[in-house]
């Protein structure tokens, strides 16, 4: 894995940002679809906490990405189950997830994958833990009751599938869920752990988030930032990588 | 873009780069308009699986909610109180020049008048929506002429009446029809006043005080009975008394019934009321605020003589007073200058400033799910702003009426 360790919330999120902005323009967008996490259940689409709300209040309002090519679980589908494994079907139709960004509960979950959620669980209704409800709780007036009690997510299993996984970590919070998820073992108590076992995977996290961390594991990492900031400098823009593309695309004479 | 719209194959227009007036802030949003009506981009986006057709880049314009006018008795020429033969072609001249002051809806105001006037005048006036033709007709306003002989202002002394005799029919009998009519000023102090007002209410009509020598408990009982608007604060009333505060009471009294609030027109042209009167009462209470322009047949014309229904009027540079007297007659300012003065003089927001010539009259006549804001659903009458408060462009149902050119005109 990759540990980049930025000072602060708003540096970690603008290294992080830089990162993908990168990659996605390395990867040179066409066909290629994104997928994003879970969905509470039973949320009208309209309410502002609905990941619907959220995800057009803060990211598609802003872009210019078409309709058709956004894929949110819809937790008010009349069958769940179906609706799930549609889920599946369609990355699998698009070529597979080719960067999956999380985030992880103070649980070390990731998406809603709660402690004792299996490691190679795929796309499903998951129960929310009495933690994740509290901690949601904020969203709704401080109103337990209000919370929903279930969650259509993606599962470990989903994830792990993804080419390259980013996971931001910020916070003292989060700070004994980074511990647990990278310098324990790999355990479904704490379910980022699965994530020792993927061949590209990404944490950002700010110094706050460290601090349930070995000093060596610190340093370490630390250590390698001159080549980690190799890859959001230079930032690449779409226009110079066409260009770039189009020239490659000259036949050689020889 | 192929458009995969469920609901309406109808062009969405987006308009970019804009602070739209939205839950009383500015805010960095793009506004959606789809047939005349403004539209939620998220049920678009998730719902529908829509986009935009066109864009337009608004140069970091403001865009506001388009200005109502419940007090404007002509203009250009033009005389709301004067039954001429041509009285159709003058409505529709005012309402297409006053898009210019950024007003998309009004209400032409009738001063008093003998019947004959308001029989012959009426019938011509029709409620009806705004468009590339002019602003929006909501409905009369009935300026008299039941009101207080001391306090008649500008009005006509031979033309006032009461309802003694026969209370609402009397109202009926003098006015015609009461089928366009939008409000009704009256004084509360006269007799029976009760009773008409509450039939006038019970009809959709608003009622509104003005022109009265009422004092504070008459005017409570006005309220009580059913009106919410008070006309033009502090003129043609008896002045604010720390034992009796008369109708200018009302903007913090007590006995306002629970849910509803009591609205004041000010004209805030510099004239009719002293800044620090107009920020005592901004101050008192804030969301009742109405801002009207009262503007009279020569606003927009060359300083000179015009008529105001039965009385000739002087108008030199923004003071207008009866021919010979120092009685203040209406006024010749725009929507657009009441608004950037009524800013200036009371400090307030920008937001406030709009809202006092968009929501507030919307409220008042109760159609603020419709017009006086850009909330969704309701219709598309906006204006485009810079950032002195000018109006650069006035759009209806979505359609542009009417844009600044270049040479300012």
């Amino acid at each position: 894995m990759k540990l980049i360790i930025l000072e602060n919330y708003s540096q970690a999120s603008e290294w992080a940002a830089k990162y993908i902005r990168n990659r996605i323009v390395q990867f040179g967008p066409g066909p290629g679809r994104f997928f994003t996490l879970g969905l509470p259940t039973g949320l009208p689409r309209d309410h502002p906490e609905s990941y619907h709300s959220f995800m057009w209040n803060n990211f598609f309002k802003h872009i210019d990405i078409s309709p058709e090519n956004v894929h949110i679980l819809d937790g008010n589908a009349p069958d769940l189950l179906a609706e799930c494994d549609a889920f599946e079907e369609k990355i699998k139709a698009a070529g597979g997830i080719e960067l999956f960004v999380g985030g992880i509960g103070p649980d070390g979950h990731i998406a809603f994958n709660e402690p004792g959620s299996s490691l190679v669980s795929r796309t499903r209704v998951k129960t929310l833990a009495m933690d994740t409800i509290v901690a949601n709780a904020r969203f709704f007036d401080g109103d337990l009751s209000k919370v929903p009690t279930m969650a259509l997510t993606v599962g470990v299993g989903t994830v792990m599938d993804a080419r390259e996984v980013m996971i931001l970590i910020t916070g003292a919070h989060k700070a004994f869920a980074l511990y647990k998820a990278i310098e324990d073992g790999v355990n479904h108590m704490w379910t980022v752990s699965a994530f020792q076992q993927h061949p590209n995977t990404v944490f950002v996290c700010d110094e706050d988030a460290t601090l349930e961390l070995k000093v060596k594991t610190v340093k370490y990492f630390k250590g390698l930032m001159l080549v980690h900031n190799k890859l959001v400098e230079p930032l690449y823009s779409m226009k110079e990588m066409r260009a770039e593309r189009s020239q490659s695309k000259k036949p050689y004479s020889d | 873009m192929p458009s995969n719209k469920s609901v309406s194959d109808a062009p969405i227009v987006q308009f970019t780069n804009c602070r739209i007036l939205r839950d009383h802030q500015l805010q960095r949003e793009d506004l959606w308009v789809r047939e005349g009506k403004i539209l939620n981009p998220e049920k678009l986006f998730f719902d529908e699986k829509g986009s935009a057709d066109v864009q337009l880049d608004c140069k970091d314009s403001i865009i506001a909610p388009g200005f109502i006018d419940v007090q404007i008795n002509g203009g250009f020429g033009v005389d709301f109180s004067l039954a001429t033969d041509d009285f159709k072609s003058g409505i529709d001249l005012v309402s297409r020049k006053i898009l210019s002051h950024g007003v998309t809806s009004f209400c032409p105001t009738l001063v008093t008048s003998p019947p004959s006037v308001y029989h012959q005048v009426l019938p011509q006036i029709s409620v009806r929506n705004g468009g590339a033709h002019g602003a929006g007709i909501l409905g009369a306003h009935l300026e008299g002429p039941f009101i207080s002989k001391e306090k008649k202002g500008a009005h006509p002394e031979h033309c006032l009446r009461t309802f003694e005799a026969g209370a609402f029919q009397d109202l009926l009998a003098t006015y015609g029809s009461l089928d366009c009519v939008q409000i009704v000023t009256l004084a509360p102090e006269m007799r029976r006043s009760s009773e008409v007002i509450q039939e006038l209410t019970k009809r959709g009509i608003c009622v509104s005080l003005g022109h009265s020598v009422a004092n504070l408990s008459q005017a409570e009982e006005a309220v009580q009975h059913g009106a919410t608007f008070i006309t033009h604060l502090f003129n043609a009333m008896l002045p604010f008394h720390h034992r009796d505060p008369g109708i200018v009471g009302l903007l913090t009294s007590d006995k306002i019934p629970a849910g509803r609030r009591v609205f004041y027109g000010m004209i805030s042209d510099g004239i009719h009321t002293n800044p620090a009167a107009l920020r005592i009462a901004h101050r008192a209470h804030p969301k009742g605020l109405v801002l009207v322009t009262d503007a009279i047949a020569g606003m927009g014309l060359a300083p000179g003589r015009h008529t105001l229904g039965q009385q000739v009027v002087e108008i030199d540079g923004l003071n207008t007073y009866i021919a010979g007297t120092k009685t203040l007659s209406g006024s010749v300012a725009t929507m657009d200058t009441c608004v950037r003065h009524f800013q200036e003089a009371t400090g307030c927001s920008v937001e406030t400033a709009l809202e006092a010539a968009s929501l507030h009259p919307a409220q008042l006549l109760g159609i603020e799910h419709q017009k006086g804001t850009l909330n969704y659903d309701s219709d598309a009458d906006f204006l485009m702003l810079n950032d002195s408060l000018c109006v650069q462009a006035t759009y209806i149902a979505g359609e542009e009426v009417w844009r600044q050119d270049a040479s300012g005109m």
